[in-house]
């Protein structure tokens, strides 16, 4: 039991890493909370997907000139993934946090419940 | 030497991504707004000319990008029914923009009027780079960026429900893209690969041989799921109708006739390419898209029968049309595919028209929304008034419009199933249902009120929206001609689906 936890260690602390995020984003009724919960999920699964090409003792894949012997890296394609998706959850989060300015100086709260009250008066 | 026609989807995307990057430096409303119709009718136009050569020719063909052959690298496929989504996406992208252009102006703040019409651009980049990624990632990169550029479009119209509308609407979007990566992940760790012939072979592989079958079950679950929430299936749906029925007219035509099916599109790339059909219904994953769209079908229609709000109502429709193509998929024949296939293309030919004529109603109209303000408006501006009633009627389902042919499509494919008689009523019920909210709007604007119903309505309108609106006027015709088409014209359209599903 111990040791398949310790084998897969990194996939255990990614399930509850995006365990916390989820529960982040549906409990949370405030905006901000719920963007810090997407991050925290997005980590979990860049994580996951780091660890997956990730082989015990070998070196980041940079090719210096005239050896390139393949079992000496780990696979590139994982960490080449990661990075981009680092890329997109940075632009999301920047996108979201806007976003979010521009609603605390529309309405002067980020506490979802009490906004969708809001405009719901604001509609009537 | 291959053919010159094969660099068109690459050329296509590329212009599109560069035409944004120009109106951001721009920043001219009125000439950007030139440069993004034009760059429709561009794309277009080299969309037809490669749905031309694909047809004729009867193939497909891999296009890779970059230096690495496959199995790595990154690479576009095109075949028939990609190239005929494409064509129909830039389409309705151009005329969406040109029906609801006169609203665009007045409802974006003028000095953001440039960087709406880069979001546009990039949303058109994302959407064809949807359509034709053959390459799991890629297909992750650009659903967030039309992920972000949906929901600039939603929060352009600068009013607080609409800021409250679009982070809802990011939120479920984030969510569903998270999903989707994990799927992503998954499949890659089981497989090993990225790009979608490969990774269709290791999957087959491993269905025969029943090695992760949890893992892969699991992770083709995550997609659809993801896909799903994005594409507004039945339960992920309470987003769309405040941020479809808010947005500025332009932004809830493109939304709800465009950027769903974008989703959709590479729902429908995975489920015929990589998974293939006999393994979608092998692991359940199509009874529940079924279910789901059967679902969504008859809920969608009844949360639009309470709405007032005449953009709104649009919106809940749409849900209930989403659930048509679902329906389509989750049948699990390739007919049930090219049935949906074409409910995608009448879909987004009659909802941006539905869209922009219900904003040029409200526009002459003093921007009331509230059908019961909307009474008589037809007389106002008779084109918006037909385009509305011909797109209604279509969504209904009346013989000569494309609305009916996607249903009786869709009943033909059900026949082979064996929910055959539970998908055969809902699609009744549905109708009746879609008759009933459809029609008494018909029946609204064309209803002349009282004059001192509308007295105080008319004391709304301003001199200059009562003008007659040229740009409208050929959108709305031009809907309606694109209407009759699938209406009528409809056997080649589906050859070249059928022809396209046979060369995915």
């Amino acid at each position: 039991m111990l040791e398949a936890i310790s084998q897969n260690r990194f996939a255990v602390v990614a399930v509850i890493l995006f365990g916390i995020g989820l529960l982040n984003i549906m409990l949370q009724q405030n905006l901000l909370k719920k963007v810090v919960g997407f991050s925290i999920m997005d980590s979990a699964v860049f994580l996951l997907l780091a660890s997956l090409g990730y082989i015990e003792g070998h070196g980041a894949p940079i090719v210096e000139e005239g050896s390139v012997n393949a079992s000496l890296y780990i696979n590139p394609i994982p960490s080449g993934l990661v990075l981009t998706g680092i890329v997109v959850s940075v632009s999301v989060t920047a996108f979201s946090l806007a976003l979010i300015q521009r609603i605390y100086r529309h309405y002067g709260t980020i506490e979802l419940r009490e906004l969708l009250e809001r405009a719901k008066k604001e509609e009537d | 030497m291959r053919p010159f026609y094969e660099n068109l989807p690459f050329i296509c995307i590329f212009i599109a991504i560069m035409c944004g990057v120009l109106s951001a430096v721009i920043q001219d409303g009125r000439k950007v707004y030139r440069l993004a119709l034009m760059m429709t009718a561009v794309i277009a136009v080299l969309s037809v000319v490669l749905l031309y050569f694909l047809y004729i020719e009867d193939v497909s063909f891999v296009y890779s990008m970059g230096r690495f052959a496959a199995p790595y690298g990154n690479a576009i496929k095109a075949g028939p029914l990609q190239a005929l989504l494409a064509t129909a996406f830039a389409i309705v992208m151009g005329l969406s923009l040109l029906g609801g252009g006169h609203s665009l102006f007045q409802d974006i703040l003028p000095e953001k009027q440039g960087l709406y019409f880069a979001v546009t651009d990039l949303l058109m980049a994302g959407l064809l780079a949807l359509v034709y990624t053959n390459d799991m990632f890629t297909g992750y990169v650009f659903i967030e960026i039309t992920t972000i550029a949906a929901c600039a479009m939603v929060m352009a119209k600068d009013t607080g429900p609409n800021l409250i509308a679009t982070i809802r609407y990011l939120f479920m979007s984030l969510l569903g893209s998270g999903l989707f990566l994990i799927g992503l992940t998954l499949l890659n760790s089981a497989t090993g690969y990225l790009l979608m012939e490969p990774l269709a072979k290791a999957v087959a592989i491993l269905a025969e041989l029943g090695q992760y079958q949890r893992p892969l079950v699991v992770s083709i679950g995550l997609m659809v799921v993801g896909l799903g929430i994005k594409g507004a299936m039945f339960p992920f749906h309470l987003w769309l109708p405040d941020a479809h029925g808010g947005a500025t007219t332009s932004s809830s035509a493109i939304l709800s006739g465009l950027v769903l099916k974008g989703y959709i599109v590479l729902l429908i790339t995975l489920m015929t390419r990589v998974f293939g059909l006999q393994l979608m219904r092998k692991v359940g994953v199509s009874n529940i898209l079924l279910t789901l769209g059967l679902l969504g079908m008859i809920f969608g229609s009844l949360a639009a029968m309470r709405e007032y709000h005449v953009k709104r109502m649009l919106a809940n429709s749409s849900v209930a049309q989403i659930g048509y193509i679902f329906m389509g998929l989750g049948l699990g024949t390739e007919a049930g595919v090219a049935a949906a296939c074409f409910h995608i293309l009448v879909h987004a030919a009659c909802k941006p028209l539905l869209f922009i004529c219900a904003g040029r109603l409200s526009t002459v109209s003093g921007h009331h929304r509230s059908l019961k303000n909307l009474r008589g408006s037809a007389y106002r501006d008779v084109a918006a008034g037909v385009g509305f009633t011909v797109g209604a009627l279509s969504m209904i389902g009346i013989p000569l419009l494309g609305g009916f042919v996607s249903k009786l499509y869709l009943s033909e494919a059900a026949l082979e199933s064996p929910f055959m008689a539970v998908v055969l009523l809902t699609i009744a019920a549905s109708t009746v249902l879609n008759a009933l909210y459809y029609v008494p709007a018909i029946l609204a604007i064309w209803v002349r009120p009282a004059w001192e119903e509308v007295r105080f309505i008319m004391l709304d309108v301003k001199p200059e929206d009562m003008r007659f609106d040229r740009l409208f006027f050929i959108a709305d015709a031009v809907f309606i001609f694109l209407i009759f088409l699938l209406g009528i014209i409809y056997h080649p359209i589906l050859n070249v689906i059928r022809a396209g599903i046979r060369l995915m």
